[in-house]
């Protein structure tokens, strides 16, 4: 990778270039989010850089960061396809701050925007259609904001009314859970006595275990 | 016999021996000539195309016409994991089959959620809809598939509504990890 992107932009923003990194190749460039829309034009324009292709624009929950505001990273990736190279540029955004859209210098970044707004509620001026890209216009709250709670779901079906549906049978009461809700240390440490025998079979977990560690005492 | 069941074709108690007879018949055409409409959502489609290839062959057991209206089956394969904006759409169409109907959850996501444990998906299609069979794996073996179906088909002929799992076939081979 050249490191003309960045000399470039460094050549013509000066100061207004907050931050660089170039970390064996990988461009980086963090601007002030007044600055945005303007570096962005200028990254399509420039005979020297000529970013033509768009590829991505996300965005990062930074909440234990110090100071805790601006909270967001938006991260915009762009490549050349002219040129062979690429650049990412950052800039972080407070909750209630709006960033410049860039619809109208790369089309493809009007769903992108519309994800970075379903999932972290960043607010993008002048773009032509901003709503739930993924999401339901019924669910509230961003849900890759980290302060979203983990296990909150928002269903548009009220369950069924059954008893226990939290565990329907025929599963016992360590089954029918996702995964990250079973106990799997208690489980490899062989205290899981409450595990339902047929899952435990099914996944090999405790059999094989104690298998194994039959197989082991009886070689010593 | 007189466990819950739906939509005709049930042994009652006081039922007349020619009755539980014509119960029994329909029963057994029924299990032969499962209708089935695949609501198919994500990767265990893979795995539900070679069930229904030459090489697993659902027809074997009668169950391999898609009519493609939900009104007109009467087996629902959930294939895949169903997330809350797909819910109601999953609901309706269940609604729409005509009775009796019978649900088979293929898959881990299907059954559990699997390890989508967050707000976009559903955590099994049985919080929506009830389900009849469930075939753990991610995704199954089609041989767990069928080992499903013909559980179905067991309890077709026995007019047992309660849900079951597919139990495992063996256990793998062992191997020492650690010593």
């Amino acid at each position: 990778m050249s490191k003309s992107v960045l000399d470039r932009l460094k050549a013509v923003f000066k100061e207004r270039i907050l931050e660089t990194n170039d970390f064996r190749g990988d461009e980086e460039a963090r601007v002030a989010p007044e600055d945005w829309l303007q570096i962005a034009t200028f990254l399509r324009d420039d005979a020297e850089t000529e970013m033509n292709f768009y590829t991505d624009l996300t965005a990062v929950d930074y909440l234990e960061r110090e100071p805790k505001e601006p909270r967001f990273d938006v991260i915009l990736m762009v490549r050349s396809l002219a040129k062979n190279h690429r650049i990412r540029i950052k800039t972080r955004v407070g909750v209630d701050q709006e960033l410049d859209s860039l619809v109208s210098v790369w089309r493809g970044a009007d769903w992108s925007e519309r994800e970075v707004y379903d999932m972290f509620g960043i607010r993008f001026k002048n773009h032509p259609d901003l709503r739930r890209i993924l999401l339901y216009d019924e669910f509230e709250g961003y849900p890759l904001r980290k302060d979203y709670p983990i296990e909150k779901t928002q269903p548009l079906v009220p369950y069924r009314d059954v008893e226990g549906i939290e565990i329907v049978p025929p599963f016992g009461p360590d089954e029918g859970k996702p995964w990250n809700r079973i106990d799997w240390l208690e489980r490899t440490n062989g205290r899981d006595l409450h595990v339902s025998p047929s899952l435990g079979i099914q996944q090999g977990q405790r059999s094989c275990l104690s298998q194994l560690d039959e197989r082991n005492s009886g070689e010593e | 016999m007189g466990e819950i069941n739906s939509g005709g074709g049930e042994a009652q108690v006081g039922m007349s021996k020619f009755d539980e007879m014509y119960a029994s018949f329909l029963n057994w055409a029924r299990k032969w000539s499962l209708f089935q409409y695949p609501f198919v959502t994500a990767c265990c489609g893979m795995e539900f195309m070679s069930v229904m290839g030459p090489r697993y062959d659902l027809a074997r057991f009668g169950a391999e016409v898609p009519p493609g209206s939900p009104r007109q089956c009467d087996l629902l394969w959930v294939v895949g994991t169903i997330s809350q904006r797909q819910a109601p759409i999953l609901k309706q169409i269940y609604d729409q089959m005509t009775d009796p109907k019978w649900v088979l959850a293929f898959g881990t996501c299907a059954c559990t959620g699997g390890f989508y444990d967050n707000y976009a998906t559903v955590p099994g299609v049985d919080k929506v809809i009830p389900v009849d069979i469930y075939v753990p794996g991610c995704p199954p073996r089609p041989e767990a598939v069928l080992d499903g179906l013909i559980l179905l088909q067991q309890k077709i002929t026995n007019h047992n509504r309660i849900p079951a799992t597919v139990p495992p076939r063996e256990l793998p081979p062992l191997t020492a990890m650690r010593k």
